[in-house]
């Protein structure tokens, strides 16, 4: 019995190749793909965007120790109940049905979503004007399921694994619109690789499937953390943090209102 | 060196592939080195298993064959990209209930141990099969000397066994080198950050996706070169002292 | 038939396989599966684009993998060398890698050639099955082409020889006599390398087709279960591959494998 304790012990300390995590640090999980204004790396590997000063300004707020830690948007929930990770900051929007599976801080902004088309294309984001087109989302994304309950019957969707990947088959002309996030999409249209779009209005809402805002993701029973990023939230917005580093991004507030 | 580049319209592509940013050729070799750690590891990995399943198949009871036949089936006709989610996932999960029994806390698992459990377990099952044939291929009459000589089964395999295996086994050893670097790229699609996935960074923030995706093939390549040549070498020196076959014909 | 079952009635192997039975019981009692009828439709046409995709991309590029391997075996230099580097470089590189180039690469080139758009191609262009096929193609052909060029290469000189005194031109030669037996040496390999295709089948994912190890994608974000659509994927693919074994068994018990009595 100890022997095997021991061994356990030893393959343990032996996968933690690392070095040990310190009690202190939160990991905070981003998306690894590019997600511009958001979060996009450099040559050198430092990440930045609005996201990213974000988190670094809730985390101050909130006198949290974090790590910002790159995993694929494509399992960033397993990774966040698997516990390679402690909090989901990457654009995540709260819905029922993930509410389900982890919690959700309050709210750090809400923006719509939006349809993005070629500017010669003459459509607007409703499924009867789209029926016939081919519409392009991201995996895993609110899109992607009001895509599927909206757009699905009527036009073809193809699902990407990274929203650039959309936007890059949507500047090549294989795809005829994407849905996405309004403030990424307004990035991507008025960025050199996009001038061939533009943005044509926004979807209809429905709140059960696009969510009531982006918040943190965190374990099911994470209580204390969970406290201490409302707060830091909070406190972001109160003492002007929020809008001052909104301001160096974009035109007007994304709040959630 | 400036005027060559520019004559062949190549300024653009090499400042990109440059070693320091804001060139993404220093990302590439740090993807590659990365790769090529995992790749090691596996392979590593693999061999274990593999000689523990060679001899598990050809020495071991009726239940072991038939487990070990049950691995390599599996391994063998899922495709690797669903085993590498299954395995992280269960890996993961057997980790962390392993550390909470034992009272630890979270255990941290870099992305390079992840790869190479993941990719090495994969390895094994070929390595298995690659092992087994390769013993198989040793005359009978070395072993039952080794074993008339009184040699424990440890000092057989040493002296032996493993040995007179080596040759045999290094062209399907090299074959599964080659497969154990390839791979390393499906983890692109779980988001580990090797080679392929920095090339796929770097090529969607600069929108240069030929450049980098040529570039990341090269590098690959000069991979599988190298390692076939050394391959070979090593097949050359293992089978030193060999009547060499009648070549041609 | 019951030969064929002969082997699984000693005893470990009927309590293997009553063990084997019993945990396939449980899983299917005690594990989340209500999903499966809302993505039945959707899982019945991943198989078959699975199934398509591997049939059209092992049949195309065996065809193309004999050119290939013949210009290696006994070819000039300037068609040996090209087919050379061709399987070089396809066999040396991730195939992963080469579809993202395939599909990406030429994406990008679309916006800067406008004519390709009212070319004819242009529908085909649009989808993403067609790169699939062509990458799994290209590169099930780089695989088989050193096989053949073996095969090739291994035929009896002497039947050459004496099909020549024979007076035949050099394409009944090849048609009658290479050709025939060269096929002969590969089709044993046949089968594994099938197999491996369909291992490789799932990256094409990554380019929006829909097979079906993207249906179990999607049914995992849908549903957040982590498990249950995986093991499902693990246990279609097994299946796929052990019909695979079982028809090239077949062929080869039927003599296509077998070379004619005599020589």
């Amino acid at each position: 019995m100890k022997l095997t304790k021991l061994a356990l012990a030893a393959l343990l300390s032996a996968t933690a190749l690392s070095g040990a995590a310190s009690a202190q640090e939160v990991k905070i999980g981003i998306a690894a793909e590019p997600y511009p204004p958001f979060a996009s790396p450099d040559a050198a590997g430092t990440w930045s965007g609005w996201e990213v000063e974000m988190i670094n300004a809730i985390c101050a707020a909130a006198a949290l120790n974090c790590v910002i830690t790159p995993v694929a948007w494509d399992g960033i929930i397993p990774s966040l109940t698997g516990s390679q990770i402690d909090v989901i900051m990457a654009s995540m929007s709260i819905t029922e049905e993930r509410m389900q599976t982890i919690d959700f801080s309050d709210p750090y902004y809400n923006t719509p979503a939006v349809i993005v088309a070629d500017k010669n294309l003459d459509v607007d984001p409703s499924p009867a004007s789209l029926a016939g087109k081919i519409i392009g989302v991201q995996a895993s994304t609110t899109h992607q399921s009001y895509a599927n309950a909206y757009f699905e019957a009527e036009s073809e969707l193809r699902v990407y694994q990274t929203q650039d990947d959309a936007n890059q088959d949507l500047v090549a002309g294989r795809i005829d619109a994407i849905q996405a996030d309004s403030i990424a999409m307004a990035d991507f249209v008025a960025s050199e690789a996009g001038a061939c779009c533009e943005i044509k209005g926004a979807v209809a809402t429905d709140e059960a499937i696009l969510g009531r805002g982006v918040g943190a993701g965190v374990r099911k029973g994470e209580t204390e953390l969970l406290a201490a990023l409302n707060a830091g939230i909070a406190a972001v917005i109160e003492n002007g943090t929020h809008a001052e580093i909104t301001a160096r991004y974009f035109t007007t507030s994304i709040l959630a209102e | 060196m400036e005027a060559l580049l520019a004559a062949l319209g190549l300024t653009e592509t090499a400042a990109l592939l440059s070693l320091s940013p804001p060139g993404w050729g220093g990302n590439l070799l740090r993807g590659l080195v990365k790769s090529l750690q995992i790749a090691g590891g596996a392979f590593a990995f693999g061999l274990l298993i593999g000689i523990f399943g060679a001899y598990g198949k050809l020495y071991g009871s009726l239940v072991t064959r038939d487990l070990l036949g049950i691995y390599t089936t599996v391994i063998r006709s899922v495709p690797e990209l669903v085993l590498i989610l299954i395995l992280f996932f269960v890996g993961t999960d057997l980790l962390n209930q392993a550390s909470a029994a034992l009272g630890y806390g979270r255990v941290e698992i870099s992305g390079v141990v992840a790869g190479i459990w993941v990719l090495g377990i994969v390895q094994g099952a070929y390595a298995t099969e690659v092992l087994r044939g390769a013993i198989l291929a040793i005359p009978k009459g070395q072993l039952e000397a080794g074993r008339a000589f009184g040699m424990s089964p440890f000092t057989l395999m040493r002296r032996i066994t493993i040995p007179a295996m080596t040759a045999y086994a290094l062209p399907g050893l090299g074959n599964l080198w080659l497969i154990a670097t390839k791979d390393t790229a499906l983890l692109a699609v779980v988001g580990f950050s090797e080679l392929t996935l920095e090339t796929r960074q770097a090529a969607s923030s600069t929108r240069a996706y030929f450049t980098f995706f040529l570039a990341a093939g090269a590098l690959y390549l000069m991979v599988t070169l190298v390692s076939t040549f050394v391959f070979r070498r090593l097949e050359k020196r293992a089978r030193r002292g060999e009547a060499q076959a009648g070549s041609g014909g | 038939m019951i030969a064929a079952l002969k082997p699984l009635m000693l005893p470990h192997r009927l309590v293997l396989i009553a063990i084997g039975i019993g945990i396939f019981v449980f899983c299917a009692l005690t594990m989340r599966w209500d999903w499966i009828p809302d993505y039945q439709d959707l899982i019945f046409e991943g198989i078959w684009r699975t199934l398509w995709i591997l049939v059209v991309s092992v049949v195309f590029g065996f065809l193309l993998a004999i050119p290939i391997g013949f210009a290696q075996a006994a070819g000039p230099w300037y068609l040996a060398a090209p087919a050379a580097a061709f399987c070089t470089v396809i066999r040396g590189t991730p195939l992963l890698l080469q579809i993202w180039l395939l599909y990406f690469g030429l994406g990008s080139l679309f916006p800067q050639f406008p004519w390709i758009r009212s070319s004819e191609l242009w529908p085909y262009l649009r989808q993403a099955w067609p790169y699939a096929i062509v990458a799994l193609t290209i590169s099930y052909a780089a695989y088989e082409g050193e096989i053949m060029r073996g095969a090739f290469a291994s035929v009896a000189k002497g039947q050459l020889e004496s099909a020549r005194a024979f007076g035949m031109s050099r394409g009944k030669l090849f048609r009658r006599i290479w050709l025939p037996q060269a096929i002969r040496t590969a089709l044993p390999t046949l089968g594994g390398e099938t197999i491996l295709q369909l291992k490789a089948t799932p990256l094409v994912a990554t380019i929006t087709v829909v097979e079906i190890y993207a249906v179990a994608s999607r049914v995992r974000q849908d549903t957040f279960i982590v498990y249950e659509p995986l093991l499902l994927l693990a246990c279609i693919y097994m299946l796929i591959a052990g019909a695979i074994t079982l028809l090239f068994r077949h062929l080869e018990k039927r003599g296509v494998g077998r070379s004619s009595g005599g020589t």
